[in-house]
């Protein structure tokens, strides 16, 4: 058997999990083998109900109050526990903070290696794994040891796919043990999202502004084409660095991820670790003075000009076609 | 209070990638090194921490001996002492890596050094393996919290948040205790000439780990590195829309094409 760590919320498993589950289906159907699910929290019951259209036959529910709220090493106690009840062959994970933690907490307890953000598995003896090192600007083929197999799949390189043939779930609970040391760390509050902002991650225009903005007040040029479109700045690096905007706002490798429907970067050269970021955008428009900028290669269209002119304009257009 | 932060020596890669003949590492020849913004951010934060609380800074690194430039980097901004864990320039796998660390940890405790908070980076920059911190952490029986954007320890306990769906999730441990750091938990203070002056002279403690190999003894170490490879680009030809403020009529053109300019 695959197990799949299957994230939801709302009982509806997550997107970066149904994208997992498809990877794992896939995987499990090349092996002859079958698939199953292991979820976790108050909700459970019915995000497992929802997974035979993605081909899981079989779905533990970690039963199991104490671990309601999100504990890192105790979830990853119960799956250590659950595999050694199950054995099955590989247990894998989206490539999301959880799934890295969870996975990371299992295989460590199983005194097992983990591959973190892979996105080719060539099972059998060696058993092989393509993974994304440098936020996925650079691929690593590697081989993977252990008993299980412990794997997470990096976000957003499979799209999630339903099974032809639906499957009947069998739902089992499953009852953990557990130390005091596992449950030391909960979440012990939340602080819910501020209402009404566009967030970057979700947002369908992303106006980047780089060190070509020259400053923390000329970012007013940005926000100003952001707000008529709607949509989120985002900075790169340099930007955080220097301090005119928070990294709330950084995209790239250690910053968020994006993938608005257009990403118009301003003054950012295109830096690798700055396009694994935005890397999912379905248009790049670059404004750079600099005709050979790198992210010229990237941008499917470009200006090329003073930002602080160029931005200006491209708001008193919009103006003057919504007032017309 | 005694801090120890860990860090890697990675290289400053910048607008393109290109590898070794042998495909098993970047190409260096005209690259500098660095390590994480994550790993600049915990380093930062030790140094915080001390200045609040006194006590004493650690960095340590398992890597080349060119490592020390990234370890001096860490001294010339405040931290105190820096352990080199040397190497053959070789990666090490993240299970390699975290015993190597552990078995460092272990020898500081019995020379009477113990550390309140072990700080770390949440994922390498390079390899992004998303591990080594909880493997140290399960080894030496301490809790362990990833992610961090924000940190607090008061009476001995550390009250950490991280990002979750656009809020924060709030965790709270006892020290001792491991944390994984992200970059925007602060904002690293650039060093001074007088601190880069101090930390040339500082003494790097040496030892040479001992390696897990991989399949031999005991437990499996790894993944084991193969070869890299450089993702397939999807290259397009830019279209230029035009130069300067006359471009703004096309540009908003475009806007209306593809369905993002409201009306
Ligand atoms: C491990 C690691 C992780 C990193 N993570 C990230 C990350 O998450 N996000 C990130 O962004 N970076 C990251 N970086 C940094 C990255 O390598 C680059 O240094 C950074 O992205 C460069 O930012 P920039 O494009 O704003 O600046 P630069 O590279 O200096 O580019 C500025 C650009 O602005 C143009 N320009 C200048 N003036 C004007 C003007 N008036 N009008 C128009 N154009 C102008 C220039 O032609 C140039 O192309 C990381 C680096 C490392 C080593």
């Amino acid at each position: 058997m695959i197990i799949t760590f299957v994230e939801h919320d709302g009982g509806r498993a997550d997107r970066s999990s149904l994208e997992a589950l498809t990877f794992a289906r896939r995987l499990a159907s090349g092996l002859g083998d079958s698939l199953g699910a292991v979820l976790f929290g108050p909700e459970a019951a019915a995000a497992a109900a929802g997974l035979g259209a993605y081909g899981v036959t079989e779905a533990h529910l970690v039963d199991d109050s104490r671990l309601d709220a999100y504990a890192p090493a105790a979830w990853g106690r119960s799956l250590a526990g659950l595999v050694g009840t199950t054995s099955p062959a590989i247990v894998l994970a989206a490539g999301t903070d959880r799934g890295q933690e969870v996975l990371a907490y299992a295989a460590a307890m199983l005194d097992t290696p983990m591959a973190a953000n892979c996105i080719e598995v060539r099972p059998g003896e060696p058993f092989e794994v393509t993974r994304q090192r440098w936020g996925g600007s650079l691929l690593e083929e590697a081989r993977l040891d252990g008993a299980v197999r412990f794997l997470t799949i990096a976000e957003h390189a499979t799209q999630p796919e339903e099974a032809v043939a639906p499957s009947t779930v069998r739902v089992a609970a499953f009852s953990p043990t557990l130390s005091e040391a596992d449950l030391r760390v909960r979440v012990v509050a939340r602080v819910a999202p501020e209402v009404g902002k566009v967030s970057l991650a979700d947002a369908r225009v992303v106006v980047g502004g780089g060190r070509g903005v020259g400053g923390a007040e000329a970012f007013s040029e940005l926000e100003e084409l952001a707000g008529l479109l709607h949509g989120a700045v985002g900075v790169s690096r340099v930007v955080t660095s220097a301090g005119w905007r928070p990294h709330s706002q950084q995209v790239g490798q250690t910053g968020t991820r994006i993938a608005p429907d257009i990403y118009i970067a301003c003054g950012i050269s295109g830096a690798i670790q700055h396009i694994v970021g935005c890397k999912a955008a379905k248009t790049i428009l670059a404004i750079n003075t600099d005709r050979e900028a790198p992210i010229m290669s990237r941008a499917a269209y470009a200006v090329i000009g003073d930002l602080h002119s160029v931005v200006p304009a491209l708001s008193a257009e919009i103006r003057r076609r919504q007032a017309s | 209070m005694n801090v120890l932060v860990c860090v890697k020596r990675v290289p400053e890669t910048g607008g393109r990638v290109t590898l070794s003949s042998d495909a098993r590492e970047i190409d260096t020849r005209y690259l500098g090194f660095t390590v994480s913004p994550h790993e600049e951010c915990a380093t930062e934060e030790a140094v915080r921490l001390i200045e609040a609380n006194g006590g004493s800074s650690t960095v340590l690194t398992l890597g080349p001996e060119a490592a020390s430039d990234q370890l001096r980097a860490a001294m010339a901004i405040g931290i105190d002492r820096a352990i080199l864990l040397e190497t053959d320039g070789q990666d090490w796998d993240p299970v390699s890596t975290s015993v190597a660390i552990v078995d460092a940890i272990r020898a500081e405790a019995a020379a009477g050094v113990s550390y309140d908070l072990l700080l770390f980076g949440n994922e390498a920059a390079d390899s992004g393996d998303f591990q080594v911190a909880i493997r140290v952490a399960l080894a030496l029986g301490l809790p362990c919290i990833n992610g961090v954007k924000s940190l607090a320890v008061k009476d001995g306990v550390a009250t950490a948040r991280r990002e979750a769906g656009g809020g924060w999730e709030v965790f709270e441990v006892p020290l001792p205790a491991v944390l994984a750091v992200r970059e925007g938990i602060n904002l690293p203070r650039y060093p001074s000439v007088p601190g880069r002056l101090r930390a040339k002279k500082k003494e790097i403690e040496r030892s040479v780990p001992v390696a897990r190999l991989v399949g031999a003894m005991g437990p499996a170490a790894g993944p084991e590195k193969i070869r890299l490879r450089l993702p397939a680009e999807t290259e397009g030809r830019v279209e230029i829309l035009g130069t300067g403020a006359e471009a703004a009529p096309a540009v908003v053109d475009l806007l209306e094409r593809i369905g993002v300019l409201a009306r």
